[in-house]
């Protein structure tokens, strides 16, 4: 069971990266989990998920192959 | 095409058969607001007039400043320290002069958004803060009017339309269904901080002008409920743009203000954060507490920056080497840590007080540019 992420804007500062494939994850839930452990400056932050190009509301269930996308927002005009 | 002399600068988009003279008739009927006349909304401004929207209203309260220059292309070094929303309406004017422009300089909050927006057929959101964001996000539900939104940060943008059903599933979503809560102040940058390739508000503004131009001429397919992510530094498409669906988050929307004086009564400022931190202090009572005791002022820019200030003393210390010199700093006093726009000071206030709990620190909200304008605003 394999995820594909994708990251944008600020988010992307913080992970280095934009795109990297994420293995053993049931939910967003543990995702969103996994994601602060992995990088504590993501703790502080607000996002929006979309699983497979849909914004979620609430913790959705991964299946294997999906794209889960992380999207922060910004103000910048 | 024999054209009347009034239609003959429209030529080229009269051709398009999904245009012709019904869809320019459209347009020039139209009416619609562009919130900020900044990177997003000059861009925007231009192609709405070149294209013959009949109305165009213009809001942004700020002034011309030398480091717009650099994206923001309507406005030329004469301009520099002039209304930024008066200027762009003369050179608009000079571009298409069958055009009406209303001029709002202002910022738009409570107790006039409902009044301005209410004029329009669309909004243009091209501000840069959340609170307005939100705000005229809630103006528009409440009045059903289309939202064209668009951001920016650094290599990226964001586009889309709320507020608009769309044709095949009638469905209608909002900036809230988007992004539930605002980030909290110090987690996110402005372009202030963080920066922004010229090019890219372009862009992005120029797409919103073209969604309000499909709105208004009922063309194409509107972003409605979508919102389309480019990244001007990837080279594949899949990278350079993003598509992200937004659906109806019922118990979100329940926090919108569902009347006019539940929006009047709406602080926008304190949702966003700005109310939410004790460790803040206003220009105003800045100024009051330094003229009555002795405090301890610190300036976190780096080097470089301005503005230069020479109205009080202070000690220097640089955000990139805050942390290491933190331990040596004095709570003796009461301290006062500026910035710029007042979010580097107030992580570095942050800062302290883990470091020195109980400690007397606040961060000089707005930053000295508000604390510039406050006292500009006295002098005069």
């Amino acid at each position: 069971m394999e995820i594909n992420l994708l990251v944008f804007g600020q988010i992307a500062d913080i992970t280095g990266k934009t795109t990297w494939k994420v293995s053993g994850v049931k939910n967003t839930d543990e995702l969103s989990h996994i994601l602060a452990e992995t990088y504590p400056s993501l703790q502080s932050m607000k996002y929006s998920i979309a699983v497979n190009k849909k914004i979620i509301q609430g913790n959705t269930e991964l299946n294997n192959d999906d794209t889960v996308a992380i999207l922060p927002p910004f103000s910048g005009g | 095409m024999n054209l009347s002399p009034a239609y003959q600068r429209y030529q080229r988009q009269l051709m398009l058969k999904e245009i012709g003279m019904a869809g320019q008739e459209k347009l020039l009927k139209a009416k619609v607001l562009v919130a900020g006349a900044g990177g997003l909304g000059c861009p925007a401004l231009q192609y709405l007039t070149a294209a013959g929207v009949g109305t165009i209203g213009i809001a942004d309260f700020d002034i011309v400043d030398i480091t717009n220059l650099q994206r923001q292309v309507i406005y030329t070094v004469e301009d520099v320290g002039k209304s930024k929303a008066s200027t762009a309406a003369t050179r608009l004017k000079n571009l298409n002069p069958d055009i009406q422009f209303q001029v709002f300089n202002t910022r738009l909050q409570n107790d006039n958004a409902l009044e301005v927006i209410r004029k329009f057929d669309l909004v243009i959101d091209g501000t840069d803060n959340f609170s307005t964001r939100y705000l005229i996000n809630d103006a528009c539900v409440l009045l059903c009017k289309p939202l064209v939104y668009g951001a920016v940060l650094r290599f990226e943008g964001q586009v889309g339309v709320f507020n608009m059903a769309d044709k095949e599933t009638n469905i209608i979503t909002n900036y809230r269904d988007l992004f539930p809560e605002p980030p909290l102040p110090d987690s996110v940058l402005s372009c202030n901080e963080a920066g922004v390739l010229g090019g890219l508000p372009g862009i992005i503004g120029i797409m919103q002008a073209t969604e309000a131009i499909k709105i208004i001429t009922g063309i194409g397919k509107p972003l409605c409920n979508t919102i389309v992510s480019y990244n001007c530094l990837s080279n594949c498409l899949r990278n350079q743009f993003y598509e992200f669906k937004v659906t109806p988050a019922e118990k979100i929307n329940s926090l919108i203000p569902g009347t006019e004086s539940a929006f009047l009564n709406f602080d926008y400022d304190w949702f966003c954060g700005a109310g939410l931190h004790p460790y803040e202090i206003p220009a105003g009572e800045f100024d009051i507490l330094r003229m009555k005791e002795e405090i301890t002022i610190i300036d976190v820019r780096e080097k470089e920056e301005l503005p230069v200030v020479n109205e009080f003393l202070f000690t220097q210390i640089p955000f990139s080497r805050y942390e290491e010199t933190i331990s040596n700093i004095s709570t003796n006093n009461k301290i006062v840590v500026f910035c710029q726009s007042g979010k580097r000071s107030l992580k570095a206030v942050k800062m302290l007080v883990e470091k020195f709990p109980g400690c007397k620190a606040y961060s000089l909200k707005g930053g000295i540019e508000a604390w510039k304008k406050n006292n500009s605003e006295i002098s005069v």
